[in-house]
């Protein structure tokens, strides 16, 4: 029998702290089943986070612009100018979202758009300057294909554009646009974004320049088991050299309204991916469940599968007009799967430290 | 690997000399967040007695009336007749949805519906006839034991009598609705006014001395205690023990929308809860041979999943469903044979389309 099908003897090498190699972890997602990969997982949860506690971060996704010269084709959300629902925010619009998300308890703003060809450098620069001017909270934003693009906006180079968006404010960058850290799969679906190596160019930049950041991986499209394990290296290898990485988060891809079409994957493929990357990311302190694309069911489920945070509260535009009552609903959710699945729901701020532990279930 | 709940240790010599548990096991079971230890065991007895199989049936769902006299309080789809949004279908309308099926290759047809004073028994004989007459080869399973005996009560007859009177008409099973939860304080709060737990038992019991196989739920999630829970589980092993009537064990997770129990503030099941309760049934349930994860009312991510704790069959492609919709079910009315047989190879399942008695329809997708 060939070594490397020994599917228990890898996942006893990963618990007991040893690195899994590339094909290693093909063999894991290929011929590991859920119950066992999830046992590993959980167990190497439980060594790097024994206090049993499952972090959330109070936090706001504000989209500055849905205009994005972009156009990848597993993405629902870009317009072009001129379309009827192009939009750029407006700064008192942005500045409303950001008090009520501080009167939420909010400690984060997550700041994303598409790549508006009108939106320089400064436009940015003036924005987190304002921002900072007015209100206390942590700027995570802009992923790396945004920062990419203002560098060829703007001419300076990658580490130019992130010393001055940092020099006005910007704190740490999202894991966004990683998708599959392979370009024979970008080529395919995102086909006018950065390839791989530019995207880890920018978070190495960045963190050499002290800022942290995530990492990202939408799967479930033209990907295979090799592509899947390859980003996780990719991911490991610079985590090795920067560690600059505070989470790893993958998401399954939602093809409604795309021009990728196609089925989103189950509840069963998701938790696998979910548990082999715990086992193979060694270096990367946190990984987060996704509840806003598999649902507080599978989320829930995560944290039995290597999953140590529920990510954010995602307070969304559509969702929170009437700023308190959706979110409470939606921390309250987070915190009942949370308490319910036998751990302690604690609120962290973006660097991962804790605010507080909600051991009991807040009133609506 | 290591049980990391020492509690369950215990449970776990049991299940692997294949001994039966005990009520206190599967309290136990059901306190323990050892989610994957709990779904390692079921998997095993799964494995055991259906290998990697997963079932599930092409059938149709039709509910011929939402006019209800018991209007249970965990109910979103009854009406009262004569108020908005009440129906009630006629042999002809019935007749007709029979024969849109007829080219769908279903192997089932599943009629449920409210208790509706106005149709008696010769409604259903009736309906009966024509939907057999249409569909020959498809196995009727229908009407819930809280239906069965209403119409005894309308007629003053047995439940032996009713189901003799419909099974000559076409009946060939009953599906397992109207369980609930046994416990009498439990159905004092989320319907008062329905059967109780040993009539339904009973008119199970009746129906497996006609020779006609059944179906077994529980709905969870409301305001059961665990104890309750597993005393439900247990009372149905017991009728099990002495019939041998049931094919499947389905537990339903209450959905609170649109009920009038939504303003005591109950929430959705969680997705630990899920898996849980169908564990937990596939090891007290040594005696049923099989574990439905209703897709509908937890949804095909978690259906998919819960295939590695104990379930074997994700029922099927339903077409139409109004109870668990109207009740806030966020699921879509119907999955294709495709995304099904899709959905149970890339967890590593082998699919089978089975008939109501788990005949093979078609393998080797």
């Amino acid at each position: 029998m060939n070594k490397l099908s020994n599917v228990p003897a890898l996942l006893g090498k990963a618990i007991s702290g040893d690195r899994l190699t590339l094909e290693e972890g093909v063999v894991l997602l290929e011929q590991g089943s859920l119950l066992e990969l999830g046992e590993a997982a959980d167990r190497i949860r439980q060594r790097l986070h024994p206090d049993r506690r499952v972090t959330y971060i109070i936090d706001r996704n504000i989209n500055y612009t849905n205009i994005c010269v972009c156009r990848c084709r597993f993405c629902a959300f870009y317009r072009q100018m001129g379309d009827a629902d192009a939009y750029v925010l407006s700064k008192s619009l942005l500045f409303e979202k950001i008090e009520e998300t501080l009167a939420a308890g909010g400690t984060e703003l997550l700041i994303q758009g598409g790549l508006h060809p009108g939106l320089n450098l400064d436009f940015f620069i003036d924005m987190l300057r304002e921002i900072k001017k007015r209100y206390d909270i942590h700027i995570h934003s802009f992923s790396p294909p945004e920062i990419v693009h203002l560098s060829g906006l703007s001419g300076l180079p990658v580490t130019e554009v992130l010393a001055r968006l940092k020099d006005a404010g910007l704190d740490s960058l999202p894991g966004g646009g990683a998708e599959i850290l392979v370009d024979r799969v970008r080529k395919i679906i995102s086909p006018n974004k950065i390839g791989w190596k530019q995207w880890m160019d920018v978070m190495d930049k960045a963190h050499r320049l002290g800022m942290k950041t995530t990492a990202t991986m939408m799967f479930g499209h033209v990907e295979t088991s090799e592509d899947i394990i390859l980003h996780l290296v990719r991911v490991r290898e610079q985590q090795d050299v920067t560690g600059g990485f505070t989470a790893f988060i993958p998401w399954s891809f939602q093809p409604r309204n795309t021009r990728l079409g196609g089925s989103t994957v189950g509840g069963a493929e998701y938790l696998k991916v979910l548990a082999v990357a715990r086992i193979m990311l060694d270096n990367i302190p946190n990984i987060q469940a996704s509840w806003v694309t598999q649902g507080a069911k599978i989320a829930q489920l995560a944290l039995s599968f290597g999953a140590n945070d529920f990510g954010s509260t995602m307070l969304e535009e559509n969702v929170v007009r009437a700023a308190g009552v959706n979110y409470r609903i939606a921390l309250r959710e987070i915190q009942r799967c949370i308490i319910d699945a036998g751990f302690i729901p604690a609120q962290r701020r973006t660097d991962y430290t804790i605010i507080a532990e909600h051991p009991n279930l807040r009133a609506i | 690997m290591i049980n990391t709940d020492n509690a369950l240790q215990e449970i776990a010599d049991k299940v692997a000399k294949g001994q039966r548990l005990s009520r206190e096991d599967g309290i136990k079971l059901y306190q323990s967040n050892d989610l994957l230890s709990i779904g390692k065991l079921a998997n095993l007895v799964r494995e055991r007695k259906n290998g990697k199989k997963a079932f599930f049936i092409v059938n149709r769902h039709i509910n011929h009336t939402n006019i209800c006299v018991n209007r249970c309080k965990l109910c979103a789809f009854g009406r009262d007749a004569g108020s908005p949004g009440a129906y009630m279908l006629s042999l002809d309308e019935i007749e007709a949805k029979a024969r849109q099926s007829a080219g769908e290759n279903i192997s089932e047809i599943h009629i449920v519906g409210g208790l509706n004073p106005d149709l008696k028994l010769d409604y259903y004989v009736e309906m009966l006839r024509r939907v057999r007459h249409v569909l020959p080869g498809v196995i009727i399973q229908s009407f819930t034991a809280v239906e069965i005996d209403y119409l005894a009560q309308l007629h003053g007859i047995s439940h032996h009598e009713v189901l003799a009177t419909l099974r000559d008409a076409g009946l060939d099973s009953l599906p397992g609705g109207g369980a609930e939860i046994f416990a009498p304080r439990v159905r004092e709060i989320i319907c008062p006014k329905k059967i109780d737990g040993e009539k339904w038992l009973s008119v199970h019991r009746a129906a497996h001395e006609l020779g006609m196989r059944t179906n077994a739920t529980m709905l969870y999630g409301h305001v059961e205690t665990i104890e309750e829970r597993v005393d439900h589980l247990l009372r149905l092993r017991e009728l099990q023990d002495q019939t041998g009537g049931f094919l499947t064990f389905i537990p339903l997770a209450f959905h609170p929308k649109n009920t009038a129990l939504e303003p005591m503030g109950l929430g959705t099941t969680t997705g630990y809860d899920d898996l849980k309760t169908l564990a937990v049934a596939r090891l007290l349930l040594d005696n049923f041979d099989h574990i439905k994860a209703f897709w509908i009312m937890i949804g095909p991510k978690m259906a998919q999943v819960s295939l590695s704790f104990g379930v074997d069959d994700l029922d099927g492609t339903v077409v139409e469903e109004k109870i668990a919709h109207d009740a806030g079910a966020e699921t879509d009315q119907s999955i294709s044979r495709q995304q099904l047989v899709r959905m149970i190879k890339s967890a590593g399942f082998i699919p089978v389309q089975r008939d109501t008695l788990y005949n093979v329809v078609e393998e080797g997708f």
